[in-house]
């Protein structure tokens, strides 16, 4: 605990000194990132600690808030989601020295900081009106982030609909709060098992109004609309930071709160297994269709929280069928795959903003031919696009694969509807990993592979050794989980025994231990390795020649010719989506041997967002105005009404008690 | 006494009923000024002669009986105007709304836990009536110049309710708000002489374009 507040005393420090009026501009970038890595290293000694005592320890302080107390508990589910919170706070710090632009970063630094502290806040608090407050800091603090580039009107309208969609959420988590504190009789957690009392409807209804509130942050299917916009806004560190941990903040809140209403009925694992495979499938699907890297990146974590939902939604479901080694499986793939998603999806984030950096566009119709021009980057990216598609040797394939094991096992021995379910999931969750491959062979192939497609492209450079060293952190992390898949199982297993005693102590038994996936790992690993080695040997020895491209009989291949982001993906758009999600285009098709100038336009809103969000927002607008107006008519009379209506109502009132 | 405080109380709310069925100006103004000069008496009549009573007596009086009327009567003469032609609510219904707001606070007073010494008096429903008559004049007429004289009779009211605290009641504070009625006629008085030269027309319904 002692190093947790040592480091948001230097987080603290470093946010308050950072954004000071300096002369030089490097010594916000000193004060700021050196505060941040400092503090992210006490942070990360904390959450060790944590994770191997598995002991909870509490701290508690007065507060003159009522119906607050300033109290604080770090236990192994804490702990467990402390520890991605501070390593990618520190590749983010490192990142950002060289990322940042110089008249923006001291700002960012004070915004970045405060993030780090409040997200370590909520995931500690043990009290209803501190998580509130330590969550509205969250939120605050990653919408100025997200408005970092506040000059750009695009930047500013991604920042209102995030806003807009943190505070509704926050509406229905105050809503939980209150009733939660009145069953209870105050707003400790410590005094929240009282919860577990409640009968069923009740339970349930909370636990929708957990579903809502969180769900708006995590970008739980329907409610994920602020993501795909906000992301791409944000500085590329700051996406990682957001949708590598921020998003997990809200499924640890969705977790802790769980825990405390009664073992919970069918449904409630059904309705979020629901949501998880439909957020997945819509998610990559959307992700397949993005020109802006970023915002593919974005709807591929919409996808990745839909897998996560999915496994708890199981976890819940079979927990509930008194099916306890199924449950252990759901539960270690959840949280593992909740790990692992935040380390390959902000080495993903971290590149794609190094790409950025360097060729300066975030259209990957723009990019082209960078692995050419920026060697490391690539090879880190395509570490993470391994790692995200599940693919050996890298970590994304072990928490996946708890999770196909826990459906299969699910499909198997459970009878009737039980067993078609986990079944069908199985093979919906497969497209979805067949979806990811898509996605990340589009994202290499066409930015990183192939000839620059834009002269700002052909110019890009390689980014330094700041950002470079952050992914590498990244990317060996990544690979590190995929050679030692026990160790992510202990980790998730100090979490798991918080949540699911009976499921977490099978943990440590023989037939859920992948230690021989770990051994695959390392034997797949060496292979390529020797591979690598042996091809650069015989180009050393000079006996490979070196050819052009292939360019399908053209005599003179230029980029415009190679596949463009939107043709890539054209076969799955028009062979697999279903109408809702096909995106406007004006098509460009030609016709006839020589055919006129023709232009292709293209774009892929997020369809929940443009035909079910804005409407209905515009309307309740709309129709609030017009009910204003009936009200505020302008009318001396009308108001002198309104004020005589009010006394007379008042006075009854008064009376009436 | 008491049965001439009660005659005095009754005749006023007379003079309200009168006030809301009438529709010339001269007559409003005058019955307003009656209204206001009887209940100058009441302070005396009630609590019997003493420098405090005469006091608030004499003044009210003079601002209520003499001096607001002649300014709203100046004020008329000045924009000549001799009636209110289309009140909002047609006199009828407003003479019926002000019946049923006096039975009202008839009844209303009644269940109010009022101390002993007030509970049989007059002082209350009739305070509250008039009160309602002010509200009523306010919200159903269009020329500012009845729009005063609603704030007049509403004044009157606040007055009968202010006879049930005159012993308590520093003297400053009555004069207060009698000389902040005085202003307010001033300012009534300009403002609608203002209004009458710039639109030609006495009816606040033109004031409205300043809403959001």
């Amino acid at each position: 605990m002692n190093f947790l507040f040592l480091s948001w005393l230097l987080l603290g420090l470093g946010a308050c000194t950072a954004s000071l009026p300096w002369r030089s501009s490097k010594i916000p970038a000193i004060l700021g990132g050196g505060s941040a890595v400092l503090g992210c290293l006490s942070g990360l000694i904390a959450a060790g600690q944590g994770l191997i005592a598995g002991k909870a320890e509490t701290f508690s302080l007065p507060w003159s808030m009522p119906g607050g107390s300033f109290s604080l508990r770090l236990d192994g589910l804490s702990a467990f989601f402390l520890l991605p919170l501070f390593i990618v706070g520190l590749a983010g710090a490192v990142y950002a020295t060289e990322y940042m632009q110089k008249e923006k970063a001291p700002l960012h630094w004070t915004w970045y900081n405060f993030l780090l502290v409040s997200m370590a806040m909520v995931v500690t608090a043990a009290n209803g009106l501190l998580f509130l407050f330590a969550w509205e800091c969250m939120s605050l603090t990653s919408f100025f982030l997200v408005i970092t580039e506040f000059n750009l009107a695009e930047a500013v309208a991604a920042g209102w609909t995030y806003l807009l969609a943190t505070h509704l959420g926050a509406a229905f988590l105050f809503a939980f709060f209150l009733t939660a504190g009145a069953f209870s009789g105050s707003l400790d957690f410590s005094s929240f098992h009282l919860l577990g009392k409640l009968s069923v409807p009740v339970a349930s209804a909370l636990f929708l109004l957990l579903l809502v509130g969180f769900g708006s942050k995590a970008g739980i299917f329907p409610f994920h609309v602020w993501l795909p916009d906000a992301h791409p806004a944000a500085p590329s560190h700051v996406s990682a930071i957001m949708s590598g941990v921020m998003v997990k903040t809200a499924i640890y809140g969705l977790l802790r709160m769980c825990s405390f209403l009664p073992v919970s009925p069918v449904w409630w694992g059904g309705l979020l297994m629901a949501l998880g495979i439909i957020g997945a499938l819509f998610g990559i699907a959307m992700a397949a269709l993005q020109r802006d890297v970023k915002r593919g990146l974005a709807y591929s974590t919409v996808e990745n929280v839909g897998i996560i939902i999915l496994a708890l939604g199981f976890w819940m479901q079979s927990r509930a069928a008194g099916q306890h080694l199924i449950a252990a499986l759901a539960l270690a793939g959840a949280l593992i795959h909740l790990l692992n998603h935040t380390l390959f999806k902000s080495l993903l984030f971290l590149g794609a903003g190094s790409l950025i950096h360097g060729s300066g566009s975030r259209n990957l119709n723009h990019m082209g031919g960078l692995m050419r021009r920026m060697p490391v980057t690539s090879l880190l990216i395509v570490c993470g696009g391994m790692a995200i598609s599940a693919l050996p040797p890298f970590n994304g394939l072990v928490g996946e694969w708890f999770i196909y094991r826990a459906l299969l096992g699910g499909g198997s021995t459970l009878s009737g509807l039980g067993g078609f379910f986990p079944a069908a999931l199985l093979g919906l969750l497969a497209l979805v990993g067949g979806m990811v491959i898509i996605v990340m062979t589009r994202i290499i192939g066409i930015a990183l592979a192939g000839s620059p497609r834009s002269p700002e492209a052909a110019q890009a450079h390689e980014a330094g050794w700041p950002m470079l060293s952050a992914m590498t952190v990244m990317a060996l992390l990544c690979l590190a989980g995929g050679l030692a898949p026990v160790l992510l199982l202990r980790v998730a297993g100090q979490a798991g025994v918080l949540l699911d005693p009976d499921s977490a102590n099978l943990f440590a038994g023989q037939d859920i231990n992948p230690w021989w996936l770990g051994m695959m790992a390392f034997m797949l690993l060496g292979s390529l390795l020797a591979a690598f080695s042996f091809s650069r040997w015989r180009q050393r020895r000079g006996t490979v020649a070196a050819a052009n491209t292939w360019g399908c009989g053209f005599a003179f291949p230029a980029s415009r010719m190679a596949y463009s982001a939107e043709s890539y993906t054209e076969l799955a758009q028009s062979g697999m989506f279903c109408s809702c999600l096909i995106p406007e285009s004006k098509d460009g098709q030609t016709v006839g041997y020589f055919p006129l100038i023709r232009s292709f336009v293209f774009t892929a809103p997020d369809p929940l967002l443009e035909k079910f969000f804005r409407p209905l927002f515009q309307w309740t607008a709309g129709y609030c105005r017009r009910c204003c107006c009936r009200l505020q008519s302008g009318n001396l009379h009308i108001y002198l009404f309104y004020v005589f209506s009010a006394t007379i109502l008042l006075l009854f009132w008064a009376w009436q008690r | 006494m008491d049965n001439t405080v009660n005659f005095l109380l009754l005749l006023v709310i007379l003079l309200n009923f009168f006030i809301l069925g009438s529709s010339r100006l001269v007559s409003c103004i005058r019955t307003v000024a009656i209204q206001g000069g009887m209940l100058s008496l009441l302070p005396v009549l009630a609590h019997g002669f003493s420098g405090h009573t005469l006091f608030l007596a004499a003044g009210a009086f003079l601002l209520k009986g003499i001096a607001i009327p002649f300014l709203l009567f100046k004020a008329i003469r000045q924009v000549r105007i001799r009636r209110e032609v289309e009140p909002l609510i047609g006199y009828v219904p407003t003479l019926i709304l002000g019946t049923l707001a006096t039975a009202g606070s008839f009844i209303f007073s009644d269940r109010l836990p009022l101390i002993a010494e007030h509970s049989q008096s007059l002082f209350v429903p009739v305070g509250l009536a008039t009160l309602a008559t002010g509200f009523l004049m306010l919200i159903t007429r269009r020329k500012a110049i009845t729009q005063a004289l609603g704030y007049l009779i509403f004044e009157n009211g606040i007055f009968v309710f202010g006879m049930l605290l005159t012993e308590a009641m520093p003297l400053m504070v009555e004069t207060g708000v009698l000389l902040d009625l005085l202003v307010a006629v001033f300012v009534m008085a300009i403002v609608m002489h203002q209004i009458n030269r710039e639109f030609s027309t006495m009816n606040i319904d033109k004031l409205s374009s300043l809403k959001e």
